[in-house]
């Protein structure tokens, strides 16, 4: 980068926030995501829409590659800088701008921490619903653009349901806002949604406009244990045929099971082929009719034992077979892979059958676990990336566990987003008409192709 | 000629140093779940404040892709070993024990800081450290300006790497050793422990050792404190001064082993933990020593986990101490030696305390050691939330378990103004009900 860029980028965001030295490069040149590691020639960290404007305009005419960054917790390699260019971290921009109570809406900063805008509207007895496993960390500008979604997704959605509103920045700089507090409102293209899970290859959001929901005034939670793995998706597609979409239906498979068991001693048995977890929200008389429901349909499944929270200490318990899963696993080996591949709900057994299948015909270590209520799976590949005959076995089994998901009418994506991850697979899954049709509208509104080029629509 | 190492250097200075690091790095995952929870990097928001960062540094070393610069010390210097992301870790992840190893690749490949080559050598010498820290506590009052609350003081003159405004203690007169004889009695002594001072009680905080020896008196165990006993090496290990913490390790091992006693106690966090922990783990490749420290290691017990687990402590004769109190948990307690209910079950049996957790009692408090020393603004900025969290609780008394973080909280409540608020040792609290309940 020429040092005329890095002084007018310095004026921009002032000195303190132009990050050049080789070592704060090397700390921005990778995400969560295994195996994708490149050099940025800048990090800044700017303040302000303006200075975002500034920012990008000067990276356009000057034909630089533009990385907009959050906490860089994503699991598709998609804040990685590939062609060096400038890491533009948000997180300066942390502010909670407005709770709207009437409207039930919040107005926030990219930069904002998820949770703390659940910690923000807690207070007034409302919910942010999208609740990634990085929660803590993930900013709400990067769970938005990677569409992110979390354990509640079945019955609330996940990010896109929530985003009514936003400001982007455009690749030249320019300023547009679109959406806003309207429940209703068809009122031209829903651009918002096209920016919602465009992984930053579109243009820079700088405020959003988030619908928020009132808190659950009562839950309820269980565990049932299979023997049979087709129990257990009978009981899914059970639970959800008796009209009940409880907040949470989640799955673990054998080999999780039994890597949760052997580090965090949880009490699961062995030979179990699948546990569920259930937890049903809402209204109190309506959850505890619900549970009883689902309690009736586990049973009916020939659920091998099944066990009601009666306190918050007992859901404690119950969860921490679920909380253990990535982490247990994640400990096996130096490198987790961790996928999220999804099928339809009523394909979830088939599909945790075939990626045991593919785990021992490629002799690699994969645990899946889970959300089954709405079919999105974490095949979680552990390996060592040091090891190259392994990371070719783990190549071919990662690429079976992707075409078996298509195959049986899943996605590529559930809630990761695709990056440079999955990026192989997406013309499988769309097409080339679509993936055509994606790359025109990159070329639109990025036509200097500077916007975290290479991503999810892959070169353009 | 650069003054910079390369990876490739270090790999020939020390093969075992690479390896060993370079397994365990492996295992994070960069889920970036320790940027919730690092104090640090909540204040400077960039990758390098984080172990993330710092440890994407360090794999990066080895790779032989960034040299052991002076920008990977300052980043690798920016962590005040709290622990919180490793308690954090989803991966199980040592990154506070990771990042004293890369500080010890920094030390190996470019020396120590020469500030702490200076001090550490002064420490190294035993008696001529205890001279000078005793001369200090003569000599203290005339550069100290004492403030309006006890063990408080002022720099009158700038000090070397010191902020002016900084609250210090005072240095003692007397140290603590040399105000008791080596051996204190009681009539009827239904056991015998060793003091572990450590050298914040011994020559600055004396007032605490004098509460610890009371109180065990007041609970009939015969307290004993080797002459002969020096710093537990902490703050020389945790800078990457593997070496010289060693040195300090078996020189304390030797000490300890030559008195009979039942248990041996220390009033620090940090103390304990180094006893417990960090000497048994420094000697993993001498098999006699490592023996040795674990002896010792399963009698070391922290004052408050002796009191309620080992003495049940006398409940019947506590006087009343009116006070509304609320507690911090020094990192090297709540994350180190992991003793937090104990505290609490002292203070809590002490009649006329009202007891107020605070948010985030276990939140670190920014002191660090000498952290605060090298990065004073930050460690303030820290500190002035765990000063705004005891300002919401209305206490009068903040108790806490650990000489560094007394000072570094004291000079907050200076600095922030709240002068209506004391921090004491959970143990001074627990000595003053005795005195109360002889009167």
């Amino acid at each position: 980068m020429q040092t005329s860029t890095l002084d007018a980028l310095k004026k921009i965001v002032g000195p303190e926030y132009l990050l050049t030295s080789p070592e704060d490069l090397y700390c921005y040149s990778y995400d969560a995501t295994p195996g994708h590691q490149h050099l940025p020639e800048a990090v800044v960290r700017p303040a302000s829409t303006e200075e975002i404007s500034k920012i990008l305009a000067l990276a356009n005419s000057n034909k630089i590659p533009v990385y907009t960054r959050g906490s860089g917790t994503n699991l598709c390699a998609d804040t990685c800088p590939t062609n060096g260019g400038i890491v533009l971290v948000t997180t300066r921009m942390n502010k909670i701008l407005e709770i709207d109570k009437e409207n039930l809406i919040a107005v926030a900063q990219p930069g904002v921490v998820v949770a703390d805008l659940n910690k923000a509207v807690a207070e007034f007895g409302l919910i942010y619903p999208p609740d990634p496993g990085t929660v803590a960390t993930a900013t709400l500008g990067g769970t938005v653009s990677e569409n992110a979604g979390g354990l509640r997704g079945l019955k609330y959605g996940v990010t896109k349901h929530y985003v009514m509103g936003m400001e982007v920045v455009l690749a030249d700089g320019n300023i547009i806002n679109c959406g806003g507090k309207n429940v209703k409102d068809v009122s031209g293209y829903d651009m918002t949604k096209l920016f919602t899970g465009a992984e930053g290859t579109l243009g820079v959001i700088t405020k959003l406009i988030l619908k928020v929901v009132p808190a659950p005034e009562a839950k309820k939670a269980m565990m049932a244990i299979f023997k049979n793995l087709d129990d257990a998706g009978n009981s899914v597609a059970g639970i959800i045929s008796h009209k009940i979409i409880p907040s949470t239906l989640e799955i673990l498979d054998n080999s999780t099971i039994r890597t949760v068991e052997d580090s965090a001693k949880v009490g699961l048995p062995l030979d179990a082929e699948a546990v569920l977890l259930i937890e049903v929200d809402g209204n109190p008389t309506v959850v505890e009719a619900e549970a009883e429901k689902v309690f009736a349909v586990l049973k009916e499944n020939h659920a091998f034992s099944v066990q009601v929270a009666k306190n918050q200490q007992e859901v404690d318990k119950l969860w921490a077979a679920r909380r253990a899963a990535l982490p247990a696993l994640s400990k096996l080996r130096p490198t987790t892979f961790c996928e999220d591949a999804t099928v339809p709900r009523s394909q979830v057994p088939k599909f945790l059958r075939a990626v045991s299948d593919i785990a021992k015909k490629y002799n690699v270590t994969i645990g899946t676990f889970g959300h089954a209520g709405d079919g999105n799976m974490h095949p979680t590949i552990v390996c060592d990336l040091r090891i190259k005959e392994e990371m070719e076995r783990v190549d071919k089994a990662m690429d079976e566990i992707f075409t078996t998901a298509l195959k049986l009418n899943g996605t590529l994506s559930g809630e990761h987003g695709i990056g440079l991850g999955k990026l192989s697979w997406m013309e499988q899954q769309h097409g080339p008409i679509l993936m055509e049709t994606m790359r025109s509208i990159k070329r639109a509104l990025d036509p200097n192709l500077i916007l975290n080029p290479g991503k999810l629509v892959g070169e353009c | 000629m650069s003054n910079e190492i390369t990876a490739k250097d270090i790999n020939e200075h020390d093969k075992e140093l690479l390896r060993d690091i370079e397994d365990a790095l492996a295992n994070c995952v960069k889920c970036g779940n320790c940027m919730a929870v690092c104090p640090i990097f909540k204040e400077v928001g960039v990758e390098s404040g984080v172990a993330r960062g710092k440890l994407a540094l360090m794999e990066g070393v080895l790779k032989g892709d960034i040299p052991i610069s002076d920008n990977f010390e300052k980043a690798l210097g920016k962590c005040l070993s709290c622990k919180a992301c490793a308690a954090n870790c989803s991966s199980g992840v040592p990154a506070d024990e990771l990042i004293i190893r890369g500080r010890q690749a920094i030390v190996k490949a470019r020396g120590l800081h020469p500030m702490k080559q200076k001090v550490f050598t002064l420490l190294k010498n035993r008696p001529l450290f205890d001279f000078a820290l005793r001369m200090a506590g003569l000599f203290g009052p005339l550069g100290m300006k004492k403030l309006p609350r006890p063990m408080a003081v002022v720099a009158r003159f700038p000090m070397p790497g010191m902020d002016k405004r900084r609250v210090l203690t005072p240095f003692a007169a007397t140290p603590l050793r040399n105000q008791y004889p080596e051996t204190i009695k009681v009539d009827k002594p239904k056991m015998r422990v060793a003091f572990f001072t450590g050298c914040t009680i011994n020559y600055a905080y004396t007032d605490i050792g004098q509460s610890v020896i009371n109180v065990l008196k007041a609970n009939d165990v015969e307290v004993v404190m080797p002459s002969m006993q020096h710093c537990c090496g902490t703050p020389v290990f945790t800078s990457g001064d593997i070496e010289t913490g060693k040195t300090f390790a078996r020189h304390n091992i030797q000490t300890f082993e030559r008195y009979d006693v039942d248990y041996i106690v220390a009033a620090c966090g940090s103390c304990a933990e180094a006893f417990k922990f960090e000497y048994p783990k420094m000697f993993k490749d001498e098999p006699d020593m490592k023996a040795r420290a674990e002896k010792l290691a399963k009698k070391t017990l922290e004052i408050s986990e002796f009191l309620v687990d080992v003495v049940k402590f006398r409940k019947d004769n506590l006087g009343e101490v009116k006070a509304t109190v609320t507690m911090h948990d020094p990192c090297h307690m709540v994350r180190g030696i992991k003793v937090t209910q104990q505290p609490r079950e002292i203070v809590n049996a002490i009649p006329g305390i009202k007891f107020v957790e605070m948010k985030e009692p276990a939140r670190c408090c920014g002191s660090g050691g000498s952290f605060s020393l090298a990065n004073y603004e930050l460690s303030r900025k820290i500190n002035d939330r765990k000063v705004a969290d005891i300002a919401s609780t209305h206490a009068d008394i903040v108790a806490t378990s650990c000489g560094s973080c007394r000072m570094h909280i004291t000079d907050g409540l200076v600095q922030n103004h709240q002068d209506n608020t004391q921090v004491v040792h959970v143990i001074q609290l627990l000595d003053k009900a005795y005195q109360a309940g002889k009167k």
